[in-house]
């Protein structure tokens, strides 16, 4: 097969590498029932991003990251001020906002951009095709920085999950006895949420700020629906998440389209094959008990 | 087409959104509305893939189709397994959207580069409207204003109280799909001038901007279809006179402006108003305490006449300084207060004051060893803070509830006038 | 000679959303007991407890337990959520909640190791819910779910136990069987305080009561304030002026811990 090259390892190791960490922390969003703060926060980062484009030409250095990650964090804070000191309820304070925050991202690019390598395309789905282009060497061998990068993303959110995977699991699972035995049930939203910006903005430059919320939010979805147990759940997400990284980059070679449009589209097709997979199991088996009453 | 044409589309599509949307905010589906913005775009993509045209027509029928879909699936996953509704709406949006790119990328890699018209659904262009366009959004305003008018007080009833509107036999389904095919309409003609992306603010921050000044429903929608359509006239007169500027991010930083400003300056509900409100209080309680404290004092040694420096009145209950003689200074312009050298007394108006002051908290604190059997030496400090809040509705069924004590707990006088 | 008092709350004023729920709650409670807190719907019951746990911050007012601060003798105290509070479609075994409850002496960062599963498995025996450790919890009934939170509670090896409902939506066995062994924990030396909302049983249940209706209505051993009199007061519905001034500091949006620094 012809796309069975260095670019297909690359750019689907690239995508794998911000498919795995996203379903990580979006396994925690989807159980806390915050998976649309989890897209506030994708669309907010966005000032944050251009204003780090706008310093460095390399944004994605460590002090431009927490600034980034910050925007996020703040995205969060407003959130909850809205809707604890100015009273909008909570869905209203979410919506108004991250497009608030995402308008300014967008107007500061329009004025930056001859200045800035950043386009509106970029913002939407990302450069995902051109990840093989941008390389750094390490060790003498050629290896794309995304690819570089994502390493370090995955790594570093798989040990913050191992680390604290007892806080996420109690803190969300039943967050009053954990205030009840003393723990900081602020800190560990704060730091999931602290997470999902960062997964967030190194994500950015390959796949845009919206589809990250599908790489963010189906794989755990999927897999909520079919497992009962928490590990099972973060690993069948990732399952999902490869499976849809290899369909995704076949299906967009194919058909001469985007990629990461394609990897959210096979996630899709993934969850409507579960989900009515599911409904059909469960009308064969109400068939089947209702059989064997008769009988 | 002309300025003009522009602005007017823009103040037919502010009426539309903004009145709508007071429903979706009412019903608190701000982030269903962004996720059926969002499940628009694969439905332009397909009426165009379909038809070959970019007729308006044709994308709309698209887009109104999968918008629809979108709500169905939202609903059906909820129904249908344990997925809760915040992760439904993550899941449509998402997949919808991703499904979207695909599409469009298709359709600029493979119909040639012309087609990138298609472009303007993400951020939204006023100045590439078409005629076509207009008539549609006229024609749609014009829908939207005549269903809230004949529908008004059903649309109240399911925004409210859903249960209730069922138990009266109001037909909930029926005019809860008739305000999500309006919706639906809204959000597909809107995105054409706002964008997909931020349409969900179009539809959501004019009415919680709205919410803060204003309790009624029929002002509620009259308030944000204006804030709407001013916002829209500020945005894409900018992005007209500007070069590159897309329409939407515009329009709404101005509808975000105008919601802080509102979060924060609204009166009464405003957080500056209740922050005024808060200090108005803190500061009559500091007042009611020095009012309270020449009554103790004079209760102590007996002498009403007698003026007392700052010092005494510290004495016997802490003050802090500075704060002490400006509440005094404020005191004697309200004339409850005068002074002679450094000494100060309380005026006739003053003494009518203290006195209730004193007889209302020591009403409270019989009641609250009488009706909540709290122990007498306990009732103090709670006394001490609700003095201040009791109205003369309660002040009086307090004395008839009581049988007008002549003595607190603590045996001491209560003082009636 | 008296015993020494394991639950102390001076002068508890508690507001939810700037409107007092509870007012000026006053009592001592004596240790080694099984106390019973009754009162109608939402007279602050819960909250109640949720505030003696350090959940809720009192308006006014303060908490000890065991004569101290709540945050130095947290270890020895375990409180037993409402089995509504949580959402039980999240993946998890009844084991894996009854290890949760060993977060509290080992911290979140310790290993479980083979004896904590031992013992967690112990606690679950305790409550007859052996043979359903590997079942998911949306799987288990009402009752059981009630005995996994229970569980989890006993996992703690608290001194103290802070119990909100833990019959509601229990059968009559099971309800029998969690008596026994809130007794069996009593005569143990363990003090347990039970949100309860059945009055045939209250006799037979508790030793003490806490008679609860936004104001402490009556706290005090069974025999002495079960009295026709006392409950009459306790569920013959609001104080007027009470809940009148509730809604006037509602309105005025301050909560009373702002007022006490003037």
């Amino acid at each position: 097969m012809d796309f069975l090259d260095l670019n297909f390892v690359w750019i689907s190791l690239s995508a794998l590498l911000i498919a795995i960490p996203c379903s990580l922390v979006g396994v925690f969003l989807v159980l806390r029932k915050m998976a649309m703060l989890g897209d506030a926060i994708s669309h907010a980062v966005l000032p944050g991003i251009v204003i780090a484009y706008y310093f460095s030409d390399s944004y994605q250095s460590i002090p431009m990251l927490l600034g980034a990650a910050s925007v996020g964090l703040l995205c969060t804070y407003l959130i909850e001020t809205f809707n604890k000191v100015g009273r909008l309820q909570e869905d209203a304070s979410i919506g108004v906002t991250y497009t608030w925050l995402f308008a300014l991202g967008v107007v500061m690019i329009s004025f930056m951009n001859d200045n800035v390598d950043l386009d509106q395309d970029c913002v939407l789905y990302g450069e995902i095709a051109y990840v093989p282009l941008d390389t750094l060497s390490i060790f003498g061998a050629l290896i794309p920085r995304a690819v570089v990068n994502g390493s370090f993303l995955t790594t570093l959110i798989a040990l913050l999950l191992i680390v604290g995977f007892k806080g996420f699991k109690l803190t969300t699972f039943d967050p009053v006895y954990a205030t009840a035995i003393g723990i900081s049930i602020t800190f560990w939203h704060y730091l999931l949420m602290g997470m999902v910006s960062t997964v967030t903005i190194l994500s950015f430059e390959s796949i845009g700020a919206i589809l990250v919320l599908a790489f963010l939010v189906i794989p755990p979805a999927i897999a909520y629906l079919l497992t009962n147990r928490l590990m099972s759940m973060i690993y069948l997400s990732m399952v999902f998440s490869l499976v849809a990284v290899i369909l995704g980059y076949i299906l967009a070679y194919k058909i001469n389209s985007s990629i990461s449009g394609a990897i959210a589209s096979i996630l899709a097709l993934e969850f409507l094959v579960v989900f009515i997979g599911l409904q059909i199991f469960k009308i064969l088996r109400r068939r089947a008990t209702k059989v064997s009453y008769s009988n | 087409m002309s300025i003009l044409v522009i602005l007017l589309a823009v103040v037919f599509l502010g009426i539309a959104s903004g009145s709508i949307g007071t429903f979706t905010f009412l019903r608190k589906r701000a982030l269903l509305g962004d996720a059926i913005a969002h499940a628009v775009l694969p439905g332009v993509a397909l009426g165009f893939m379909v038809t070959g045209t970019k007729m308006p027509f044709f994308l709309i029928l698209g887009a109104c189709f999968t918008g629809s879909l979108s709500i169905y699936l939202m609903n059906t996953i909820v129904q249908k397994s344990k997925l809760k509704m915040d992760t439904a709406i993550a899941v449509v949006l998402s997949g919808f959207f991703g499904i979207g790119i695909l599409l469009i990328t298709y359709i600029q890699r493979n119909y040639g580069s012309e087609q990138t018209g298609l472009d303007k659904f993400f951020f939204g262009k006023a100045a590439a409207m078409l005629y076509s366009d207009f008539i549609w959004l006229f024609a749609i305003c014009i829908l939207v204003i005549v269903c809230i008018y004949a529908f008004y007080k059903e649309f109240l009833l399911i925004s409210f109280d859903k249960n209730y509107a069922k138990s009266v036999g109001l037909n909930v389904r029926l005019y809860e799909f008739l305000l999500s095919f309006l919706t639906v309409l809204v959000i597909v003609t809107g995105i054409q001038i706002v964008g997909i992306i931020l349409m969900a603010a179009l539809l959501v921050t004019p009415a919680s901007s709205a919410r803060f000044w204003t309790n009624k429903l029929s002002n509620l929608i009259i308030l944000s279809s204006v804030i709407a359509s001013i916002s829209g006239i500020a945005g894409s007169l900018l992005s007209y006179s500007i070069s590159k500027m897309p329409t939407g991010p515009w329009i709404v930083i101005f509808l975000s402006l105008i919601a802080v400003a509102s979060i924060l300056f609204a009166p009464k509900r405003g957080v500056v108003a209740r922050n005024l409100k808060s200090k108005r209080l803190k500061k009559k309680m500091f007042h009611d305490n020095i009012l309270k404290t020449f009554y103790h004092l004079s209760e102590a040694d007996g002498s009403f006449n007698t003026l007392r420096t700052s010092s005494e009145l510290r004495n016997r209950r802490y003050f802090e300084e500075p704060k002490l003689s400006l509440a005094l200074r404020d005191l004697m312009k309200l004339d409850l207060v005068h002074q002679s050298e450094n000494k100060w007394g309380l005026s006739n108006e003053g003494w009518i004051k203290a006195k209730r002051i004193v007889k209302v908290h020591r009403l409270w604190e019989m009641y609250l060893t009488k009706h909540l059997r709290i122990s007498s030496d306990h009732v103090h400090d709670d006394a001490d803070t609700i003095e201040h809040f009791i109205s003369p509705e309660l002040e009086k069924e307090l004395e008839k509830l009581l049988a007008y004590p002549d003595e607190d707990p603590h045996h001491t006088k209560i003082p009636y006038t | 000679m008296e015993k020494e008092s394991i639950i102390e709350a001076h002068d508890l004023t508690v507001s939810y959303d700037k409107k007092p729920v509870l007012w000026d709650v006053d009592f001592k409670l004596p240790a080694g007991l099984l106390t019973g807190v009754i009162g109608p719907n939402g007279a602050g019951k819960s909250t109640l407890l949720k505030t003696l746990m350090g959940i809720l911050k009192p308006d006014s007012g303060y908490v000890k337990l065991f004569g101290n601060k709540l945050d130095e003798v947290r270890k020895k105290v375990s409180y037993v959520p409402q089995r509504e509070s949580v959402d039980w479609d999240f993946p998890a075994s009844a084991l894996d909640v009854v290890l949760m409850g060993l977060y509290a002496q080992k911290g979140l960062f310790k290993r479980i190791n083979k004896a904590d599963r031992e013992w967690a498995m112990y606690c679950l025996e305790q409550l007859g819910m052996q043979d359903y450790k590997n079942r998911q919890i949306s799987q288990l009934s009402g009752g059981q779910q009630q005995r996994v939170f229970l569980a989890r509670s006993l996992a703690q090896n608290a001194s103290l136990y802070l119990m909100d409902e833990p019959f509601a939506g229990v059968d009559a066995t099971t309800e029998k069987s969690i008596i026994d062994l809130l007794q069996k924990m009593k005569n143990d030396g363990k003090s347990i305080v039970v949100v309860h909302h059945d009055l045939q049983s209250v006799n037979e249940y508790f030793d003490w009561l806490l008679m609860v209706n936004t104001r402490l209505v009556a706290s005090g051993p069974t025999s002495e304030v079960f009295t026709q009199e006392l409950l009459e007061e306790t569920y013959g519905g609001k104080l007027s002026i009470l809940s009148q001034m509730a809604h006037i500091l509602k309105n005025l949006e301050i909560g009373r811990k702002e007022h006490e620094k003037i």
